[in-house]
């Protein structure tokens, strides 16, 4: 498997021996930040037109079709209309708090962005408290959601914001649960550990019962995080119009709507980090022939294979299940979730202590 | 110190990712600051209400539920950084670290269980 890190190490090497450390660390900063934006924005895109397409062949659609081939140009002309649409700002509105959610929302999504591994040596920020960070950060966007509600002045961004505070702190909860369960198993939070140590197996296969109720309860978790239907109430379309984002409009939209299908992005890639083996190929012990070719498959491609996997589980669930009230999601967060969770550590524990995993 | 991508240390890439996200948010309010009209209406500024004035005050009263669930929410969130690091190194720890940490969970789930049978966790 092709290792990311000499092409890095080489490039590092050649930009040091030619010019000042602190330059040479600039350069590379920039670097980063471009390719950043550039994978950003483009998955943003493609993942905006992986939904409507997704949701038109569930409902026996075709989806975009006018604008390019497959209607795959349509991303485009929308987030340029998106872009040239006026910037409303209401009356009462908080002005200071109204710009910054936007901020708040996008640099939560970037920075557990740059966290996830997406090869071999192919990763930005590597902490030996990874997953910690990870986490973290990702608690941010319910501020600026929270925020975005408040400042906006008006009755449905408030509810929405109430009900999407309420909603992702709690499911953020499980969601760290499971995350903790597979920390277990790892023995190791830094992020680069955990993929290596799925190398002989994944930790799904790894750590049978215990990872397996892990996944599902992430899984249920991480499409309420989200704030993906059927637990899409902080935006709920006909109670709230658009939720704590009605009265955005424009880009400052456009940063919602992008953080949005980004964070779907990042829970899918949590989850094939956590679970699935990150960019780990699938190996199955003893057939030599089967793992050479599977080892033949770039280390890139598994990651995001795996990842746009899980998120179209998560687009399945979305046209699968009628919308959920709040009280129904809170309770099953709280009285079904947590519980399990709690003591799938305690069962995950026994399993790890005792040796009883692979 | 963690080296991560390009031999640089991860605190300074976390930095890099930071500048980033601003940057791009700044980026695109200035490019759509420069290309999108501007207009002004009265009617424009009101909050939208599905084509109703709105009537009273917009920051109105909501439920208590949302802050019980937010006081619960802080509970379980530090109880969760207390266990991370635990996590971590279990495995070493053997069956003494699980009966130590099986006291702290219990201690958890009573209060959970507490909150429950006050009626924290019902939306009435």
């Amino acid at each position: 498997m092709f290792d990311f890190g000499i092409v890095t190490r080489w490039f590092d090497q050649l930009l040091c021996g030619i010019m000042p450390g602190w330059l040479a660390t600039t350069i590379e900063g920039v670097i980063i930040a471009v390719a950043l934006i550039l994978v950003y924005a483009v998955l943003a895109l493609f993942y905006i037109l992986y939904e409507r397409k997704l949701c038109a062949w569930f409902q026996c659609r075709l989806g975009p079709m006018r604008v390019g081939r497959w209607g795959w140009m349509q991303v485009f002309a929308d987030m340029f209309k998106i872009l040239i649409k006026e910037l409303i700002k209401l009356r009462n509105t908080d002005k200071f708090l109204f710009e910054l959610a936007p901020y708040l929302v996008i640099l939560a999504s970037m920075l557990s962005f740059a966290v996830l591994p997406w090869g071999r040596g192919l990763q930005i920020i590597d902490f030996n408290i990874g997953v910690f960070f990870m986490i973290a950060v990702s608690g941010l966007g319910v501020i600026g959601i929270l925020l975005a509600g408040w400042a906006s002045d008006s009755k449905y961004t408030l509810v929405g914001a109430l009900r999407g505070g309420a909603q992702m702190i709690s499911c953020e909860l499980s969601v760290a649960m499971s995350i903790m369960t597979m920390v277990v198993l790892a023995g190791t939070m830094s992020i680069s550990g955990i993929v290596y140590a799925q190398e002989d197996a994944w930790f799904i296969f790894k750590g049978h019962v215990p990872a397996i109720i892990a996944f599902i309860i992430y899984l249920i978790a991480a499409t309420a995080e989200t704030n993906r239907g059927p637990f899409d109430l902080p935006e709920a379309e006909h109670e709230l119009t658009a939720g704590y984002h009605t009265e955005y409009s424009g880009i400052h939209f456009g940063f919602f709507y992008l953080a949005e299908y980004l964070n779907l992005f990042i829970v899918s890639g949590i989850a094939a980090l956590m679970f699935l083996g990150g960019w780990m190929p699938l190996h199955i012990p003893g057939c030599d022939g089967f793992n050479m070719v599977m080892d033949w498959i770039p280390s890139v491609i598994w990651f995001l294979g795996k990842a746009f996997f899980i998120s179209f589980i998560i687009i399945w669930f979305k046209w699968s299940f009628p919308r959920v009230r709040i009280d129904q999601l809170l309770a099953m967060e709280w009285k079904y979730l947590m519980p399990i969770g709690l003591f799938n550590i305690a069962l995950m524990t026994v399993v790890v202590v005792y040796g009883w995993h692979f | 110190m963690e080296v991560s991508i390009f031999g640089i240390q991860s605190t300074t890439l976390m930095v890099v990712a930071l500048l980033t996200g601003i940057g791009l948010v700044a980026a695109a309010l200035i490019i759509a600051w420069l290309i999108a009209p501007r207009s002004y209406t009265v009617q424009k500024m009101e909050p939208y209400e599905c084509g109703v004035p709105t009537r009273g005050e917009s920051m109105m009263q909501f439920k208590v539920g949302y802050y019980l669930f937010a006081i619960l929410f802080l509970m379980f969130d530090v109880e969760t950084v207390f266990l991370f690091p635990w996590a971590a190194i279990c495995k070493s720890l053997g069956p003494n670290g699980l009966l130590s940490v099986a006291v702290f969970l219990g201690v958890l789930i009573l209060g959970l269980a507490y909150a429950w049978r006050k009626g924290a966790l019902k939306w009435a």
